[in-house]
């Protein structure tokens, strides 16, 4: 698949959005009074920041971005609707703890706005996950463990994020261990998907394809232009192996190791906010670099005919 | 909508002779012609006479060597949308700009209100969408939607404009969910198939495969011999025997 | 927003329906243009029409694309840069026929024979031939010298009728189809629809083709054979028909000059022409009385058998005995030709065996009285349901003429030709043979200001018909008609431009070319032809010093003209599609067609034959001018097709003609084109089905065409299976008469001109090293692409924008070559560099590539960096319009020696693997193209057709 940079940007921004805001509304619920309002507020800021940078970017690969709002209305087909379901009603939670905030209202409702907010950001990430799982065309997304992998990297990304929050507010060793089993589990849900994939070798052949009874040894004589036409571009992007493997090394070091190492450091040595903002930076190149892996290794079984 | 009628009325589809189909294109014209100024207008050509020309095109042919049977052969193969009973290209859709109609089963997508997120396309495993970057929306086969109800054209000429065109009638139209319609008949003759079954969206377009290609009879019977001088004295015996023979 | 939205399902298609005729190619099928507005809306098939009976293929579908393509020319052109450079300076239309008047008028009152003016795919050859013969120059023809004259002289002096566009197989009820050396044809939605009918009823098709494409692709058998052998293997089931005794005798002797005794007497004057009586009327060897008789007496029997003496004593036997001698001889044996065919000895056997078969034993029987050419009537139809076809493979070699006798002489061994399920004749074939149309242009027709007693192109029936100059030599500029070519009934076009730099035989002063991609793929050898249009004398003057040019497009060959006379495109103009020409005929109707203009130009152009109709009135040529000297045709085109009569009462189209009632023969009707317009563009007659087949021997058939002014004679047709014309062309050879060949010439005359057909290599591999050049390369066109036009088209060129060199898969890994690699392939002539494609459907000697998808930088408002011209490449490069020298340093045109028919597919060559990418080679300069319009970057046709509110 053609890795769309617009789509990349969305999923890896708003993912580190919506797994900042998970952990921030967890961190309401469960440690009242760790952050102070403004700091709340700026991480909440941060996280609508990132949700809505990604939302916007996503609208550039939209041939009509001005009809989006149409994209609300298939929820229960869809899964591209769903997660803009899901995304806008968590605005709404969302917002009103940041109105608190700002205003310096009364935070009784804040547990209860928070839970919604974190529920609305699993529930975002899972359907955006879900979106690729769903696709029967592309046996590399077509997993149940794709939407686990969205969410156990929005909530590493996000995750880090927090643990910034977490480590001025003198949590940073709470933080480091969280953040230990988060890119634990990120790495792990990773490594799996990987290696389950790679001895995935049910392939459809162009045989299959084609489905004459009886042929054998088919090749293309002709393809039906002479040019690639939009579903060759699209869904025919193809990526060499020993590429692969170099890319996935970076994904590993970036994404995982350094930040591993990093959140390790930190806790030993009582630098957390050097060592997760190390982790943060690596980190974004990894994802990046996972989400762009994601679809350039994914095989399109449209590509058969071509 | 994009949740998927219950059952359709009729199961309007194509059906695709690759016994006779001979690769000329008349489909993948025909269609992009009547196609770039009807109901899907336009379909765009970027770089038409540059270096990299590409447009959106709603059927094409492509063409294969095989084996079969031990034998060699060439294979044109026309693909369009195969307008799936379950199709994911629909469902998948966010604004129900995509859909398949009740009342014939023809999967369709709205222009006025598809936003171009080129889901549905990554959704079908035939490849038979195809995005027009100039419009900014998906196109597909509409089964000439505009053309087979359409009251101003001759009754004969309802047909979808692939098969109104094709020299050789490969392509053949009609109602597959009846079994008595000539399509499905044809179909049931002649062993039709569909395509990638085991995605489950159950299309409804069908192929019939090349004819076996007949077994060579047996050799002539009389002993094979290279021909000498004899050879023309039988002849010519046989010549003046059987015209002293006539009348 | 609802679920299911509305939609204007009853959308009209256009405002209005306008029937014309296409011309994306030969074909000429019959197309509804919707029009919206002044805007082509969709172009789709005729139902009502002869030929495509409603389909329309992959080219007509994509005329909206060559009717609005930015490469059309938009207003007559001067050149003012040097031949090449594409600098034109835009002149008005009075400018331009004055320049030509000048230059057209001044040759005629000097020498006519310095005009030479060939058209390309000139679909109105009456008209051209017309306007030719009276501006007196010998020097006319159109491409056919090219294309299509080894089968139509082949056909037409064996059955009178040919493959090429004169006839058809019974697709109603043909049961087996031998289809030979045919990719896109003439007949292209014919054969489509044919070939899907016959499938379907269970009929067999076999391909012989080197190629397993296109129609070969649908094949139930193929039979891959090496280029240029394919008379071989005919001969081979030929031989297999005589040993086996699968031969139709009643048929031969009822149809064929099979009886008729031809003289056995070496040395003499008459040795191998046909014993005739004192009226000059064939003999045969009557059974019944024992006595000779003349053969058209229908009482005799003819002995087949048997020398038989003449009353001066001397031997005379059969032909069918000397046919049956040549062909049972070892040497067409199916084990002798399978190393030289490619083809096994079970495989030719087996389909020997299979025609004999299904045309004996599966016979068809139509229950329709008719009565034959002597008055004897039959009360059914006789069928043999087997049918061939024949084209390019054929033709395009220098055997192709001896070929496709050979082809049409198996037919009729097996009783097919015009019997139901057969090879069947379109009206008004067939034709006498030899057809009893001569040409005409030898020296002493030429005189300045006099039109030429007659058509240019016909049949000689011997050297007496020979076009020559006061020495003996050639006078046509093409050589035709001469000692090099003595039955080129097209001409030799491939031959002008380099014959007229050479000065050989003489110099032009004027070369008029319509429609016809000369300085690109139209020609053989492209560098030399550069050269010759480019050449200079000793005082720096063009050695062809003035070039007029129609064409409807930017090509190759406009920036090569110093005057240009933009033509229409195919919806803006009229045409004639006549029966005078080549018409639009079915086998079971005679029809004609029209174009006439259903989108008005927005350009300063005007349709070639209207300029053609005004140049002649300027210029005086009396069809063109009234005795006061004004126009004949101020109406143009239109007015001529209307109100010419080439004789009294036939004119240039058959239909609607006195009242409106009258076909064939009537006075010229006013509303005419209107009732053709009215009636779809076309006219059509049922034949009578009593008519409909043995139209060569159909008494009914025979007086109607006479009736109806499509027939000379009201004789029958017979079938030659031995031609005496050959003979007497190889009598002189021989020294005898009086006209006498050059002595370089007397081996060609004595070995090609053999009265029986028979196979002998192509020439190229003869005479180069074949070890050198041990692969054969062909060409084919592509089904959506069958005119060069096809790369200007959007559409069209998205599916094919460069074309690949095609190799079989065991040569690929003898040179180490993988799709997409880059080879060197190398001729005699020079060298191409190309990428290749891998296949398995290819004779393993033969590499092919699809034609004329290389294109020029700067032509077909393409830009510089098109596939077309980066990747796209021609073979024509490699392929010597000459052959190599001989003995006395003179060089032969590679041509058909009978027909003059170029040799393209002779091409030899050798391939190697090149290093790196890059481009095809030879890579020309860029042509200028001053005055043409940019092209657009993106297209979206048909978006103003969308209602307001979707």
């Amino acid at each position: 698949m053609h890795p769309a940079y617009s789509v990349i940007f969305f999923t890896t921004s708003s993912g580190a959005g919506y797994g900042l805001l998970f952990w921030l509304s967890l961190a309401e619920i469960l440690v009242p009074g760790l952050l102070d309002r403004w700091p709340a507020l700026a991480a909440l800021v941060l996280a609508l920041m990132l949700i809505s940078a990604g939302l916007l970017a996503s609208t550039y690969h939209l041939g009509h971005p001005e009809r989006a709002l149409g994209a609300l209305s298939q929820w229960r087909s869809s899964w591209l609707s769903r997660e803009a379901v899901a995304a806008v009603a968590t605005y709404l939670p969302a917002s009103l703890l940041g109105i608190i905030w700002i205003a310096g209202l009364p935070e009784g409702m804040v547990p209860v706005l928070a839970g919604l907010s974190a529920a609305g950001a699993i529930a975002t990430v899972f359907c955006t996950g879900m979106i690729y799982a769903s696709l029967r065309t592309i046996r590399q997304w077509n997993r149940p463990d794709v939407p686990w992998i969205f969410l156990a990297l929005a909530a590493a990304t996000g995750g880090l994020l927090f643990a910034v929050f977490a480590a001025f507010a003198g949590a940073g060793l709470q933080a480091s261990l969280v953040m230990f089993v988060s890119l634990s589990v990120g790495a792990a849900v990773k490594l799996r998907y990987w290696s389950a994939i790679d001895a995935d070798t049910a392939r459809y052949s162009v045989e299959d394809a084609l489905g004459v009874p009886g042929l054998a040894s088919v090749r293309t004589l002709d393809p039906p232009h002479d040019r690639p036409n939009f579903v060759m571009r699209e869904m025919g992007y193809t990526v060499a192996r020993k590429h692969v493997e170099k890319l996935r090394r970076v994904v590993l070091m970036s994404l995982f190791a350094v930040p591993l190492a990093s959140v390790l450091i930190g806790a030993l040595s009582g630098w957390f906010i050097a060592a997760f903002s190390l982790a943060i930076l690596t980190a974004t190149l990894g994802v990046v670099v996972e989400r762009w892996l994601l679809f350039a290794e994914a095989e399109h079984v449209s590509q058969l005919y071509y | 909508m994009t949740c998927l009628p219950q059952s359709t009325g009729k199961k309007l589809g194509l059906v695709i002779d690759l016994d006779i189909c001979v690769g000329c294109q008349a489909c993948a014209t025909s269609c992009k012609e009547w196609n770039t100024g009807g109901y899907s207008a336009p379909l765009s050509d970027h770089d038409p006479y540059g270096a990299d020309p590409s447009g959106v095109w709603l059927n094409r042919v492509h063409s294969y060597e095989y084996e079969r049977d031990g034998a060699a052969g060439t294979l044109h193969f026309p693909r369009s949308c195969l307008h799936c009973e379950e199709p994911d290209c629909v469902t998948v859709c966010p604004t129900g700009a995509s859909y398949k109609r009740a009342e014939d089963g023809i999967v369709l997508v709205n222009p006025d209100t598809c936003i171009g997120c080129k889901l549905c396309s990554w959704a079908c495993p035939y490849g038979a969408r195809e995005y027009d970057h100039d419009h900014g929306v998906m196109k597909k086969c509409t089964l000439c939607v505009d053309r087979i109800y359409n009251e101003t054209l001759e009754e004969e000429d309802r047909v979808p404009a692939c098969v109104r065109a094709c020299p050789t009638g490969a392509r053949a139209f009609g109602d597959l969910g009846d079994p008595e319609s000539d399509v499905s008949r044809s179909v049931e003759e002649r062993n039709g198939f569909s395509l990638l079954e085991e995605f489950g969206m159950k299309p409804v377009n069908r192929y019939l495969p090349p004819r076996q290609r007949p077994a060579p009879p047996p050799e002539p019977a009389e002993p094979v011999t290279v021909a000498d001088g004899s050879a023309l004295e039988t002849l010519f015996a046989w010549v003046d025997r059987t015209l002293s023979s006539r009348r | 927003m609802s679920s299911s939205p509305p939609i204007d399902l009853n959308q009209p298609v256009g405002d209005r329906v306008e029937k014309t005729t296409c011309y994306m190619c030969a074909c000429r099928c019959g197309i509804d243009v919707h029009l919206r507005g002044d805007k082509v809306r969709y172009i789709e098939g005729n139902r009502d029409h002869p030929v495509n009976k409603g389909v329309l293929c992959g080219k007509g579908s994509a005329g909206i694309m060559q009717h609005y393509s930015p490469a059309r020319l938009q207003a007559p052109m001067k050149r003012v840069g040097p031949r090449g450079s594409g600098q034109f300076e835009e002149i008005t239309w009075d400018e331009a026929l004055e320049i030509a008047t000048s230059w057209l008028g001044d040759v005629r009152r000097r020498d006519p024979k310095q005009l030479a003016f060939f058209t390309g795919r000139d679909q109105s050859q009456s008209l051209t031939g017309l306007w030719a013969m009276q501006y007196g120059t010998p020097n006319f023809a159109a491409h056919g010298g090219f294309c299509s004259v080894n089968m139509a002289a082949g056909g037409l002096y064996t059955f009178g009728g040919a493959f090429w566009e004169f006839g058809d197989p019974d697709w109603e009820h043909t049961k087996y189809f031998l289809l030979f050396g045919v990719a896109e044809d003439h007949a292209s939605n014919p054969i489509k629809a044919g070939i899907g009918k016959l499938k379907g009823r269970g009929g067999k098709v076999v391909s012989v083709n080197p190629v397993r494409t296109g129609y070969a692709a649908v094949s139930d058998e193929w039979v891959g054979i090496k280029p240029g052998t394919d008379g071989l293997f005919v001969g081979a089931l030929i031989h297999e028909m005589f040993r086996n005794r699968t031969i139709d005798l009643d048929y031969l002797g009822r149809y064929t000059n099979s009886g008729w005794l031809v003289i056995q007497d070496a040395g003499a004057a008459d040795d191998g022409l046909f014993a005739r009586d004192e009226d000059g009327a064939a003999l045969v060897f009557d059974t019944e009385t024992q006595q000779l008789s003349n053969a058209m007496n229908p009482d005799a029997r003819a002995a087949m058998t048997g020398a038989r003496a003449l009353p001066d004593g001397r031997q005379a036997r059969p032909v069918f005995e000397l046919l049956a001698e040549r062909f049972l001889s070892p040497d067409y044996a199916p084990e002798a030709v399978a190393a030289e065919t490619g083809v096994s000895a079970e495989q030719t056997r087996r389909i020997a065996a299979e025609l004999a078969r299904v045309a004996f034993e599966e016979e068809i029987v139509l229950d329709r009285p008719w009565t034959d050419w002597a008055g004897r009537k039959h009360d059914k139809m006789i069928g043999r349901p087997v049918s061939m076809h024949a084209m390019r493979g054929i033709s395009a070699h220098s055997n192709g003429f001896q070929t496709c006798r050979m082809i049409h002489i198996l037919q009729i061994l097996l009783g097919t030709i015009d019997c139901p399920g057969g090879f069947r004749y379109k009206p008004p074939y067939p034709k006498q043979t030899p057809p009893n149309l001569l040409p005409h242009g030898a020296s002493g027709d030429i005189k300045p200001e006099m039109p030429l007693g007659g058509p240019h192109l016909g049949f000689p029936h011997g050297p007496e018909h020979l076009l020559l100059d006061d020495e003996g030599g050639p006078n046509r500029i093409d050589k035709a008609f001469s000692w090099d070519a003595p039955m080129s009934s097209h001409g030799l076009m491939h031959m002008v431009i380099n014959n007229a730099a050479r000065k050989d035989p003489y110099a032009i002063d004027v070369l008029f070319l319509y429609m016809a991609n000369m300085a690109w793929n139209s020609s053989m050898n492209v560098p030399g032809t550069l050269d010759a249009l480019t050449a200079t004398d000793e005082n720096g003057d063009y050695v062809i010093p003035k070039i007029i040019y129609s064409d409807a497009y930017y090509s190759e060959t406009v920036p090569f003209a110093d005057l240009i006379l933009p033509d229409t495109t195919y919806l803006e103009r009229y045409d004639c599609i006549s029966l005078l020409d080549r018409p639009i005929s079915e086998p079971d109707y005679l029809a004609d067609s029209i174009r006439h203009p259903v989108v008005k130009p927005d350009r300063d152009v005007r349709g070639f034959q209207e300029v053609l109709i005004d140049l002649g009135a300027r210029l005086g040529l009396p069809a063109f001018t009234m005795e006061d000297g004004s126009p004949r045709y101020p109406g143009g085109y239109a007015d001529y097709i209307v109100n010419h009569e080439r004789k009294p009462g036939i004119g240039p189209l058959s239909g609607f003609r006195g009242d409106g009632t009258e076909f064939g023969k009537g006075a010229p009707n006013p509303d005419q084109l209107q009732r053709y317009i009215d009636n779809g563009a076309f006219f059509e007659h049922r034949l009578d089905p009593s008519h409909a087949y043995f139209k060569h021997a159909n008494r009914g058939y025979l007086d109607w065409g006479i009736e109806k002014g499509i027939r000379l004679s009201p004789e029958p047709t017979i079938f030659q299976l031995y031609s005496e014309p050959l003979q007497k062309f190889r009598l002189a050879g021989r020294g005898h008469g009086e006209r006498q060949p050059p002595d370089r010439a007397r081996e060609r005359l004595e070995r090609y001109f053999d009265p029986l057909p028979f196979w002998y290599p192509p020439f190229e591999g003869t005479q180069v090293a074949s070890g050198a050049f041990p692969l054969h390369a062909i060409t084919q066109r592509p089904m959506h692409m069958y005119h060069s036009w096809g790369s200007q088209n959007a559409w069209l060129r998205q599916i094919t924008a460069a074309n690949r060199l095609y190799i079989h898969r065991s040569v690929g890994d003898r040179i180490g070559a993988e799709d997409d690699d880059w080879v060197w392939l190398r001729s005699h002539l020079g060298r191409v560099k190309c990428q290749v494609r891998l296949m398995d459907g290819v004779n393993p000697d033969t590499v092919w590539t699809w034609n004329a998808i290389g294109k020029r930088r700067g032509a077909w408002g393409l830009s510089a960096d098109a596939p077309e011209s980066n990747q796209g490449f021609l073979l024509n490069h490699l392929i010597s319009e000459l052959l190599p020298a001989r003995e006395g340093g003179y060089s032969y045109s590679n041509s058909d020696p009978i027909t003059g028919q170029a040799a393209w597919f002779d091409l030899r060559v050798a391939i190697e693997k090149a290093d790196g990418a890059g481009t095809t080679e030879p890579f020309f300069e860029p042509l200028g193209a001053s005055g043409q319009p940019p092209s657009p970057s993106k297209l979206a046709y048909g978006a103003e057709f969308r209602k307001d509110g979707r």
